[in-house]
């Protein structure tokens, strides 16, 4: 059940502190859009921002940094192979 | 940042699983929780570029598949009733109860719609005035907000005709209950990616302490996954044990606060009976008295009965890590996607599914 394709936020409607707005995003992937809610993500998103989705809800923004330092790591993984080219 | 691309960089991968391989022999046992991980791991054939030894079980981590038989026969008993349209997943639709399956009720006249979203259940609600609309809600912690947050908007809208039957689970409880069973072996938890980003990998602080285990939170691409079995092997051989976070691009240590005080706000935590495992305490969730005429199981008066599993189904062995898919009788001969049995052959991410689809025997 768990999408793992993060989409890209082009619109919101709502606001963080107005419960009653029903808040909402249009979010994207691959020429793919979705309405999804917003009442439950964990950091209001803005335009341009990536959120994770499940069952039509924002559960997660993502944070650039706390990405590319995931990135970060799992090249540094991959490095060690690389570097002493040892086979056990 | 596209947040995609990079991390299915074969660049990437291709390092990772060299690492992975330079892992001296040795049987180790890994647990992958979450259904979705035991699906990625089939679809990307990680399970072939394994070093020798290492063995990967499914776990309790498919909600559809966790359901007991008495919950889908009471969705099926729903389903029946006058004046009633229930909203699914779609997961739930082909899953055998002891009066046959929500498709086979639906086949008789019933009103089941697949919707996406809780959302889109409450959507019917306005299209259907004349109706009660019942979202037979199952799922683990990633889903549980999104329901809260329908009934808070059901109760603002002040939709009369709209209700919930949970069967919400969280998924600590099953975990304690698995490891306390000395004879499944296990040396280390592959934890779910999503499930955590609501709970926060702390959530695992307590089983890595309790019972001296290398948790480690894993993302769905191959590098995360391939990366936090990395993690995991890790700390196996230098006998740590600790909870890692392998996703910390969705995943915190405390996870999404703001989700579960929703949940909070909206369920109360109840015994559960989850297929195989019997009942768990403190393993289910129940709407609040607060929010009761949202709840199926009051306002339709609902009680769930102990009904046996389907026949020679090995389902509960298998979603406790005691058996594998190709150990029931039963599969891929009697029991396959077409014509199912049980519930792990139905879901997408059930083991046997994954098993029968990935053509592993
Ligand atoms: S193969 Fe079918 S009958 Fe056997 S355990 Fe799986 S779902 Fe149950």
């Amino acid at each position: 059940m768990c999408l793992a394709v993060p989409m890209q936020v082009i619109e919101i409607n709502g606001s963080e502190d107005d419960f009653l707005s029903q808040p909402t995003a249009l979010v994207e992937s691959d020429g793919i859009k979705k309405e999804v809610r917003l009442d439950i993500v964990d950091r209001w998103p803005n335009l341009g921002d990536y959120v994770i989705i499940h069952a039509g809800f924002a559960i997660h923004t993502l944070d650039p940094q706390e990405a590319k330092t995931n990135l970060r790591l799992l090249q540094e993984m991959a490095a060690v192979t690389h570097g002493d080219g040892e086979t056990a | 940042m596209k947040y995609l691309s990079e991390f299915r960089d074969s660049a990437l991968t291709k390092p990772l699983v060299a690492e992975l391989q330079r892992f001296p022999a040795r049987p180790i046992r890994i647990m992958e929780i979450c259904g979705t991980h035991t699906m990625a791991i089939f679809h990307h054939g990680l399970r072939s570029i394994l070093p020798e030894g290492l063995q990967l079980i499914s776990g309790p981590g498919c909600p559809v598949c966790v359901t007991a038989a008495g919950h889908i026969d009471a969705f099926v008993d729903i389903a029946q009733q006058d004046k009633v349209r229930v909203a699914i997943f779609g997961d739930l639709m082909r899953v055998p109860g002891s009066n046959g399956s929500l498709s086979q009720a639906a086949a008789h006249g019933a009103q089941v719609e697949m919707v996406y979203s809780p959302m889109d259940a409450l959507e019917l609600a306005e299209k259907h005035p004349g109706e009660l609309i019942v979202f037979l809600s199952v799922g683990f912690e990633t889903t549980t907000p999104g329901v809260a947050a329908t009934i808070l908007e059901a109760n603002r809208r002040e939709t009369s005709n709209f209700a919930v039957y949970s069967t919400h689970k969280v998924i600590p409880p099953p975990l304690e209950l698995l490891l306390a069973d000395p004879d499944l072996e296990l040396n280390g938890l592959l934890c779910p990616g999503h499930v955590s980003t609501i709970i926060g990998a702390q959530a695992y602080q307590t089983v890595a302490d309790k019972y001296q285990l290398p948790c480690v939170v894993a993302g769905f691409e191959p590098a995360d996954i391939l990366r936090a079995l990395i993690m995991l092997l890790r700390q196996i051989h230098e006998e740590r044990y600790e909870v890692e976070n392998g996703y910390n691009r969705a995943v915190t240590w405390q996870g999404n606060q703001r989700a579960c005080a929703l949940v909070d706000k909206v369920f109360i935590p109840e015994d559960s009976p989850w297929r195989g495992m019997g009942i768990l305490p403190g393993s289910g969730l129940a709407i609040r008295e607060t929010y009761s005429q949202f709840d199926a199981s009051k306002r339709l008066d609902i009680t769930m009965q102990d009904i046996a599993e389907p026949k020679g189904c090995l389902c509960g062995e298998i979603l406790c890590g005691k058996f594998a898919p190709p150990d029931c009788p039963l599969f891929a001969k009697a029991c396959t996607p077409a014509n199912p049995i049980g519930p792990c052959m139905v879901s997408s991410e059930g083991t046997c599914a994954a098993y029968f689809r990935y053509g592993e025997k």
